[in-house]
Protein backbone atom coordinates (compact mmCIF):
# COMPACT_ATOMS: atom_id res chain seq x y z
CA UNK A 1 0.00 0.00 0.00
CA UNK A 2 2.68 2.56 0.61
CA UNK A 3 4.33 1.75 -2.31
CA UNK A 4 1.22 2.22 -4.29
CA UNK A 5 0.61 5.70 -2.69
CA UNK A 6 4.28 6.89 -3.36
CA UNK A 7 3.99 5.68 -7.49
CA UNK A 8 0.70 7.73 -7.23
CA UNK A 9 2.51 10.69 -6.03
CA UNK A 10 5.15 10.41 -8.69
CA UNK A 11 2.75 9.96 -11.39
CA UNK A 12 1.19 13.07 -9.66
CA UNK A 13 3.93 14.88 -9.27
CA UNK A 14 5.14 14.27 -12.66
CA UNK A 15 2.09 13.86 -14.81
CA UNK A 16 1.09 18.06 -15.22
CA UNK A 17 4.92 18.67 -15.77
CA UNK A 18 4.63 16.47 -19.45
CA UNK A 19 1.22 18.74 -20.50
CA UNK A 20 -1.39 20.33 -20.30
CA UNK A 21 -4.80 19.36 -20.11
CA UNK A 22 -5.70 15.74 -19.45
CA UNK A 23 -1.90 15.61 -18.14
CA UNK A 24 -3.72 18.39 -14.98
CA UNK A 25 -6.51 16.13 -14.72
CA UNK A 26 -3.96 12.66 -14.03
CA UNK A 27 -2.35 14.82 -11.75
CA UNK A 28 -5.15 16.28 -10.17
CA UNK A 29 -7.04 12.78 -9.59
CA UNK A 30 -3.32 10.90 -8.41
CA UNK A 31 -2.38 13.60 -5.74
CA UNK A 32 -5.72 13.88 -4.70
CA UNK A 33 -6.49 9.85 -4.37
CA UNK A 34 -3.06 10.49 -1.99
CA UNK A 35 -4.90 12.93 -0.02
CA UNK A 36 -8.05 10.58 -0.16
CA UNK A 37 -6.12 7.89 1.75
CA UNK A 38 -5.79 9.69 4.67
CA UNK A 39 -9.52 11.08 4.80
CA UNK A 40 -10.03 7.22 4.35
CA UNK A 41 -8.21 6.21 7.57
CA UNK A 42 -9.14 8.78 9.85
CA UNK A 43 -13.17 8.30 9.10
CA UNK A 44 -13.04 3.99 8.76
CA UNK A 45 -14.64 2.29 12.03
CA UNK A 46 -11.87 1.62 14.74
CA UNK A 47 -11.39 -0.65 17.18
CA UNK B 1 16.47 -5.78 11.22
CA UNK B 2 18.81 -6.48 13.83
CA UNK B 3 18.48 -4.62 16.74
CA UNK B 4 21.68 -2.49 16.50
CA UNK B 5 20.89 -1.41 13.37
CA UNK B 6 17.22 -0.53 14.59
CA UNK B 7 18.94 1.62 17.20
CA UNK B 8 20.87 3.25 14.50
CA UNK B 9 17.80 4.21 12.36
CA UNK B 10 15.77 5.53 15.25
CA UNK B 11 18.65 7.81 16.30
CA UNK B 12 19.21 9.04 13.07
CA UNK B 13 15.27 9.86 12.64
CA UNK B 14 15.44 11.32 16.39
CA UNK B 15 18.20 13.51 15.57
CA UNK B 16 17.65 14.75 12.18
CA UNK B 17 13.87 15.70 13.01
CA UNK B 18 14.70 17.77 16.12
CA UNK B 19 17.22 19.81 15.03
CA UNK B 20 14.97 20.59 11.25
CA UNK B 21 11.91 20.24 13.13
CA UNK B 22 11.71 24.10 14.15
CA UNK B 23 13.26 25.43 10.60
CA UNK B 24 10.53 23.25 8.80
CA UNK B 25 7.88 24.67 10.58
CA UNK B 26 8.72 27.87 9.20
CA UNK B 27 9.48 26.46 5.82
CA UNK B 28 5.70 24.92 5.82
CA UNK B 29 4.01 27.52 7.38
CA UNK B 30 5.63 30.46 5.32
CA UNK B 31 5.45 28.26 2.03
CA UNK B 32 1.81 27.91 2.03
CA UNK B 33 0.70 31.21 1.33
CA UNK B 34 3.48 31.78 -1.11
CA UNK B 35 1.58 28.90 -3.26
CA UNK B 36 -0.82 31.06 -4.28
CA UNK B 37 1.63 34.30 -4.63
CA UNK B 38 -0.15 34.95 -7.44
CA UNK B 39 -4.04 34.40 -6.46
CA UNK B 40 -3.46 36.80 -3.63
CA UNK B 41 -1.81 39.15 -5.69
CA UNK B 42 -5.07 39.53 -8.25
CA UNK B 43 -7.24 39.55 -5.17
CA UNK B 44 -5.68 41.96 -3.05
CA UNK B 45 -4.92 44.45 -6.46
CA UNK B 46 -1.43 43.84 -5.53
CA UNK B 47 -1.10 42.67 -9.30
CA UNK B 48 -2.44 45.20 -12.05
CA UNK B 49 -5.41 44.48 -13.98
CA UNK B 50 -4.33 44.86 -17.93
CA UNK B 51 -7.02 46.91 -20.03
CA UNK B 52 -7.72 45.05 -22.96
CA UNK B 53 -5.60 45.09 -26.09
CA UNK B 54 -6.79 47.91 -28.06
CA UNK B 55 -8.11 46.71 -31.46
CA UNK B 56 -5.76 47.74 -34.45
CA UNK B 57 -2.86 48.21 -32.17
CA UNK B 58 0.45 47.32 -32.24
CA UNK B 59 3.23 46.53 -29.38
CA UNK B 60 5.36 49.41 -28.18
CA UNK B 61 8.54 49.85 -28.99
CA UNK B 62 10.80 48.41 -26.21
CA UNK B 63 13.15 51.13 -25.97
CA UNK B 64 10.33 53.78 -25.31
CA UNK B 65 8.72 51.39 -22.78
CA UNK B 66 12.07 51.62 -20.75
CA UNK B 67 12.97 54.92 -21.24
CA UNK B 68 9.23 55.80 -19.44
CA UNK B 69 10.28 53.56 -16.77
CA UNK B 70 14.13 55.04 -15.87
CA UNK B 71 11.56 58.22 -16.00
CA UNK B 72 10.01 57.30 -12.97
CA UNK B 73 13.43 56.48 -11.36
CA UNK B 74 15.62 59.06 -12.17
CA UNK B 75 20.02 57.62 -11.83
CA UNK B 76 18.81 53.96 -12.02
CA UNK B 77 19.83 51.68 -14.70
CA UNK B 78 17.57 49.01 -16.58
CA UNK B 79 18.66 45.56 -15.01
CA UNK B 80 15.50 43.62 -16.57
CA UNK B 81 12.48 43.53 -18.92
CA UNK B 82 10.15 40.68 -18.70
CA UNK B 83 6.59 39.70 -19.89
CA UNK B 84 3.74 39.09 -17.97
CA UNK B 85 2.54 35.37 -19.10
CA UNK B 86 -1.28 35.70 -18.71
CA UNK B 87 -1.79 39.35 -19.25
CA UNK B 88 -0.57 42.17 -21.96
CA UNK B 89 2.09 43.51 -19.18
CA UNK B 90 5.47 44.10 -18.93
CA UNK B 91 7.73 45.21 -16.24
CA UNK B 92 10.80 46.87 -16.23
CA UNK B 93 13.41 46.36 -13.40
CA UNK B 94 15.71 48.83 -12.44
CA UNK B 95 18.49 49.88 -9.77
CA UNK B 96 21.45 52.46 -8.67
CA UNK B 97 23.83 49.70 -10.04
CA UNK B 98 23.75 46.73 -12.45
CA UNK B 99 24.34 44.37 -9.86
CA UNK B 100 21.09 45.71 -7.34
CA UNK B 101 20.37 42.71 -5.31
CA UNK B 102 16.19 42.10 -5.43
CA UNK B 103 15.25 43.99 -2.53
CA UNK B 104 16.51 47.23 -3.53
CA UNK B 105 15.16 47.17 -7.12
CA UNK B 106 12.43 49.24 -8.42
CA UNK B 107 9.68 47.75 -10.51
CA UNK B 108 7.90 49.96 -12.91
CA UNK B 109 4.81 47.62 -14.95
CA UNK B 110 3.57 49.14 -18.15
CA UNK B 111 0.88 48.27 -20.52
CA UNK B 112 2.19 45.85 -23.51
CA UNK B 113 0.55 47.79 -26.19
CA UNK B 114 -0.89 51.16 -25.30
CA UNK B 115 3.09 51.84 -22.92
CA UNK B 116 0.57 53.06 -20.07
CA UNK B 117 2.41 52.96 -17.13
CA UNK B 118 0.10 50.91 -14.31
CA UNK B 119 0.07 51.90 -10.80
CA UNK B 120 1.53 48.98 -8.78
CA UNK B 121 3.06 48.38 -5.59
CA UNK B 122 6.64 46.92 -6.05
CA UNK B 123 7.10 43.61 -6.12
CA UNK B 124 9.77 43.88 -3.37
CA UNK B 125 7.44 45.56 -0.56
CA UNK B 126 4.77 44.28 1.96
CA UNK B 127 3.30 40.91 3.33
CA UNK B 128 4.01 38.43 0.97
CA UNK B 129 7.64 39.30 0.23
CA UNK B 130 8.38 39.68 4.13
CA UNK B 131 6.98 35.86 3.55
CA UNK B 132 9.21 35.13 0.95
CA UNK B 133 12.18 36.34 2.52
CA UNK B 134 11.30 34.68 6.02
CA UNK B 135 10.90 31.32 3.55
CA UNK B 136 13.83 31.69 1.56
CA UNK B 137 16.31 33.58 3.49
CA UNK B 138 15.30 34.55 6.44
CA UNK B 139 16.70 38.06 5.81
CA UNK B 140 19.98 36.93 5.94
CA UNK B 141 21.43 36.41 2.64
CA UNK B 142 22.97 33.87 1.00
CA UNK B 143 24.27 32.13 3.90
CA UNK B 144 20.80 32.03 5.34
CA UNK B 145 19.76 30.22 1.72
CA UNK B 146 21.90 27.62 2.38
CA UNK B 147 21.25 27.17 6.36
CA UNK B 148 17.89 26.11 5.59
CA UNK B 149 18.86 23.99 2.40
CA UNK B 150 20.79 22.26 4.76
CA UNK B 151 17.64 21.95 7.04
CA UNK B 152 16.27 20.56 4.28
CA UNK B 153 18.62 17.91 3.53
CA UNK B 154 18.32 16.67 7.40
CA UNK B 155 14.63 16.86 6.87
CA UNK B 156 15.29 14.24 3.80
CA UNK B 157 17.32 12.05 5.73
CA UNK B 158 14.45 12.36 8.57
CA UNK B 159 11.72 11.32 5.64
CA UNK B 160 14.22 8.44 4.73
CA UNK B 161 15.11 7.05 8.46
CA UNK B 162 11.41 7.03 9.55
CA UNK B 163 10.02 5.12 6.42
CA UNK B 164 12.97 2.50 6.86
CA UNK B 165 11.12 2.43 10.74
CA UNK B 166 7.52 2.24 9.46
CA UNK B 167 8.23 -1.24 7.90
CA UNK B 168 8.88 -2.95 11.34
CA UNK B 169 6.43 -0.57 13.02
CA UNK B 170 3.75 -2.12 10.72
CA UNK B 171 4.68 -5.61 10.48
CA UNK B 172 1.40 -6.20 12.28
CA UNK B 173 -0.96 -3.80 12.05
CA UNK B 174 -3.01 -3.23 8.67
CA UNK B 175 -2.24 -0.17 6.57
CA UNK B 176 -3.95 3.22 8.10
CA UNK B 177 -4.59 1.72 11.90
CA UNK B 178 -5.18 4.52 13.85
CA UNK B 179 -5.57 3.02 17.53
CA UNK B 180 -7.24 6.18 19.21
CA UNK B 181 -9.18 4.18 21.64
CA UNK B 182 -6.01 3.55 24.16
CA UNK B 183 -3.17 6.05 25.11
CA UNK B 184 -2.94 9.55 23.70
CA UNK B 185 0.32 8.62 22.64
CA UNK B 186 -0.45 5.70 20.55
CA UNK B 187 -2.95 7.66 18.56
CA UNK B 188 -0.05 10.30 17.93
CA UNK B 189 1.89 7.62 16.88
CA UNK B 190 -0.24 6.03 14.40
CA UNK B 191 -1.13 9.24 12.76
CA UNK B 192 2.46 10.35 12.77
CA UNK B 193 3.09 6.94 10.98
CA UNK B 194 -0.30 7.23 8.88
CA UNK B 195 0.01 10.55 7.35
CA UNK B 196 4.29 10.46 7.03
CA UNK B 197 4.02 7.56 4.76
CA UNK B 198 1.53 9.13 3.08
CA UNK B 199 3.21 12.33 2.02
CA UNK B 200 6.32 10.46 2.09
CA UNK B 201 6.48 10.97 -2.12
CA UNK B 202 5.83 14.21 -2.55
CA UNK B 203 7.35 15.67 1.00
CA UNK B 204 10.62 13.72 -0.49
CA UNK B 205 10.48 15.74 -3.76
CA UNK B 206 9.38 19.19 -2.53
CA UNK B 207 12.52 18.59 0.25
CA UNK B 208 15.14 18.26 -2.38
CA UNK B 209 13.79 20.21 -5.10
CA UNK B 210 14.17 23.11 -1.78
CA UNK B 211 17.13 22.30 -0.90
CA UNK B 212 18.34 22.35 -4.82
CA UNK B 213 16.60 26.09 -4.89
CA UNK B 214 18.45 27.08 -2.51
CA UNK B 215 21.65 26.68 -4.44
CA UNK B 216 20.46 28.92 -7.35
CA UNK B 217 22.95 31.81 -6.60
CA UNK B 218 25.99 29.81 -6.50
CA UNK B 219 24.56 27.69 -9.68
CA UNK B 220 23.73 30.92 -11.96
CA UNK B 221 27.29 32.23 -10.58
CA UNK B 222 28.83 29.26 -11.97
CA UNK B 223 27.64 29.02 -15.41
CA UNK B 224 28.10 32.89 -15.66
CA UNK B 225 31.68 32.52 -14.96
CA UNK B 226 32.39 29.52 -17.31
CA UNK B 227 29.82 29.21 -19.85
CA UNK B 228 29.38 33.00 -20.73
CA UNK B 229 33.40 33.42 -19.54
CA UNK B 230 34.44 31.94 -22.64
CA UNK B 231 32.90 34.52 -24.11
CA UNK B 232 34.43 37.23 -22.38
CA UNK B 233 37.30 36.15 -23.28
CA UNK B 234 36.11 38.06 -27.03
CA UNK B 235 35.55 41.04 -24.94
CA UNK B 236 38.53 41.07 -22.70
CA UNK B 237 39.76 44.61 -22.06
CA UNK B 238 37.14 45.76 -23.80
CA UNK B 239 35.27 48.55 -21.67
CA UNK B 240 31.95 48.09 -20.52
CA UNK B 241 29.60 49.20 -22.70
CA UNK B 242 27.75 52.34 -21.93
CA UNK B 243 25.75 53.63 -25.26
CA UNK B 244 23.19 50.51 -25.72
CA UNK B 245 21.80 49.69 -29.14
CA UNK B 246 17.91 48.98 -29.80
CA UNK B 247 16.44 46.30 -27.41
CA UNK B 248 13.23 46.53 -29.53
CA UNK B 249 15.67 44.93 -32.12
CA UNK B 250 17.45 42.54 -30.36
CA UNK B 251 14.48 41.13 -29.39
CA UNK B 252 13.24 40.71 -33.10
CA UNK B 253 16.44 39.04 -33.59
CA UNK B 254 16.19 36.44 -30.97
CA UNK B 255 12.74 35.67 -32.08
CA UNK B 256 13.80 35.46 -35.80
CA UNK B 257 16.82 33.17 -34.54
CA UNK B 258 14.20 30.96 -31.90
CA UNK B 259 10.44 31.34 -34.37
CA UNK B 260 9.44 28.65 -32.46
CA UNK B 261 9.71 30.17 -28.99
CA UNK B 262 8.63 33.30 -27.02
CA UNK B 263 10.76 35.54 -25.12
CA UNK B 264 10.03 35.29 -21.06
CA UNK B 265 12.46 37.99 -20.09
CA UNK B 266 15.89 40.11 -20.69
CA UNK B 267 18.74 40.44 -19.00
CA UNK B 268 20.94 43.86 -18.99
CA UNK B 269 24.78 43.61 -18.97
CA UNK B 270 26.10 43.71 -15.83
CA UNK B 271 23.19 41.55 -14.11
CA UNK B 272 25.09 38.38 -13.83
CA UNK B 273 22.73 36.86 -15.97
CA UNK B 274 24.34 37.44 -19.85
CA UNK B 275 27.92 39.46 -19.12
CA UNK B 276 29.23 42.53 -19.32
CA UNK B 277 28.59 42.91 -23.19
CA UNK B 278 25.51 41.44 -23.70
CA UNK B 279 21.13 41.87 -23.89
CA UNK B 280 20.20 38.45 -22.90
CA UNK B 281 16.91 37.62 -24.34
CA UNK B 282 15.46 34.40 -23.17
CA UNK B 283 13.47 32.33 -24.63
CA UNK B 284 11.20 29.57 -23.89
CA UNK B 285 8.50 27.56 -24.96
CA UNK B 286 4.56 26.61 -24.64
CA UNK B 287 4.60 23.17 -22.62
CA UNK B 288 5.18 23.45 -18.73
CA UNK B 289 9.13 21.43 -19.22
CA UNK B 290 9.91 24.00 -22.60
CA UNK B 291 8.14 27.19 -21.27
CA UNK B 292 10.59 26.99 -17.70
CA UNK B 293 14.18 25.74 -19.69
CA UNK B 294 14.94 29.30 -21.02
CA UNK B 295 17.04 29.27 -24.20
CA UNK B 296 19.29 32.23 -24.11
CA UNK B 297 20.01 33.91 -26.82
CA UNK B 298 22.93 36.64 -26.59
CA UNK B 299 23.04 40.03 -28.58
CA UNK B 300 25.68 42.85 -28.21
CA UNK B 301 24.83 45.83 -26.93
CA UNK B 302 27.01 47.79 -28.77
CA UNK B 303 26.57 46.33 -32.54
CA UNK B 304 23.45 44.61 -31.75
CA UNK B 305 24.78 41.76 -33.55
CA UNK B 306 23.69 37.78 -32.49
CA UNK B 307 26.72 36.75 -30.84
CA UNK B 308 25.63 33.23 -29.37
CA UNK B 309 22.84 30.98 -28.01
CA UNK B 310 24.48 29.05 -25.59
CA UNK B 311 23.00 25.75 -24.55
CA UNK B 312 21.73 25.56 -21.01
CA UNK B 313 24.39 23.51 -18.60
CA UNK B 314 22.45 20.18 -17.32
CA UNK B 315 22.69 21.66 -13.40
CA UNK B 316 20.79 24.73 -14.79
CA UNK B 317 17.92 22.74 -16.47
CA UNK B 318 18.28 20.75 -13.52
CA UNK B 319 17.38 24.14 -11.36
CA UNK B 320 14.77 25.65 -13.49
CA UNK B 321 12.94 22.01 -13.41
CA UNK B 322 13.62 22.21 -9.78
CA UNK B 323 11.49 25.37 -9.34
CA UNK B 324 7.79 24.18 -10.58
CA UNK B 325 8.15 21.13 -8.35
CA UNK B 326 9.16 22.76 -5.69
CA UNK B 327 6.36 25.60 -6.11
CA UNK B 328 3.37 23.15 -7.33
CA UNK B 329 2.64 25.70 -9.66
CA UNK B 330 2.44 23.97 -12.88
CA UNK B 331 -0.97 22.35 -12.84
CA UNK B 332 -3.51 25.07 -12.39
CA UNK B 333 -5.46 25.83 -9.20
CA UNK B 334 -6.50 22.52 -8.52
CA UNK B 335 -2.67 21.76 -7.60
CA UNK B 336 -1.90 24.09 -6.08
CA UNK B 337 -5.15 23.05 -3.55
CA UNK B 338 -3.34 19.75 -3.45
CA UNK B 339 -0.11 21.33 -2.75
CA UNK B 340 -1.58 23.44 0.23
CA UNK B 341 -3.37 19.78 1.87
CA UNK B 342 0.13 18.24 1.43
CA UNK B 343 1.58 20.95 2.79
CA UNK B 344 -0.70 21.24 6.45
CA UNK B 345 -0.76 17.14 6.72
CA UNK B 346 3.43 17.76 6.33
CA UNK B 347 2.72 20.21 9.42
CA UNK B 348 0.90 17.78 11.26
CA UNK B 349 3.66 15.14 10.76
CA UNK B 350 6.10 17.77 12.10
CA UNK B 351 4.14 18.90 15.30
CA UNK B 352 2.85 15.20 15.87
CA UNK B 353 6.93 14.13 16.18
CA UNK B 354 7.39 16.78 18.12
CA UNK B 355 4.89 15.71 20.50
CA UNK B 356 6.24 12.19 20.34
CA UNK B 357 9.50 13.39 21.17
CA UNK B 358 8.28 15.11 24.51
CA UNK B 359 6.37 12.02 25.35
CA UNK B 360 9.34 10.03 24.97
CA UNK B 361 10.43 7.04 27.07
CA UNK B 362 13.77 5.52 26.70
CA UNK B 363 15.34 4.60 23.74
CA UNK B 364 15.29 0.94 24.73
CA UNK B 365 11.96 1.29 25.12
CA UNK B 366 10.97 2.82 22.11
CA UNK B 367 13.18 -0.37 20.48
CA UNK B 368 11.04 -3.00 21.67
CA UNK B 369 8.31 -1.28 20.63
CA UNK B 370 9.33 -1.54 17.26
CA UNK B 371 10.79 -4.55 17.42
CA UNK B 372 7.53 -6.14 18.61
CA UNK B 373 5.51 -4.24 15.66
CA UNK B 374 4.24 -2.45 18.41
CA UNK B 375 1.25 -4.64 19.38
CA UNK B 376 2.99 -5.08 22.56
CA UNK B 377 0.57 -5.15 26.00
CA UNK B 378 3.27 -4.15 28.02
CA UNK B 379 3.68 -0.50 26.19
CA UNK B 380 0.11 0.16 27.08
CA UNK B 381 1.17 0.98 30.98
CA UNK B 382 3.98 3.29 29.79
CA UNK B 383 1.99 6.76 29.73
Amino acid sequence: MPAMIAALSLIGLVGALVGDGVFDLLSWVALGSVVGTIAWAVSKPRK
Amino acid sequence: MKRSTLKAWFLVHKWTSLVCTLFLLLLFATGLPLIFWEEIAHATGAEPEAEPVPAGTSRANVDRLIEKALSRYPGDVPLFFGWDEHAPLVYVNMGARPDTPPPEMHTVILHEYTGEVLPAPQFNEGVMFFIYRLHTDAFVGLAGTLFLGAMTLLFVIAIVSGVVLYAPFMRKLRFGTLRTGRSRRLAWLDLHNLLGIVTVAWALVVGLTGAINTLAKPLEQTWQARQLGELADRYRGAPRPTRFSSLDAAIAKAQAAEPEMKPAYVSFPGTGYSGDHHYGVFMHGNTPISERIYKPVLVDVQTGELTAQPELPLYMSVLLLSQPLHFGDYGGLPLKVLWALLDLITILVLISGLYLWAKRGSTEVRLAELESGSVEPALETEH
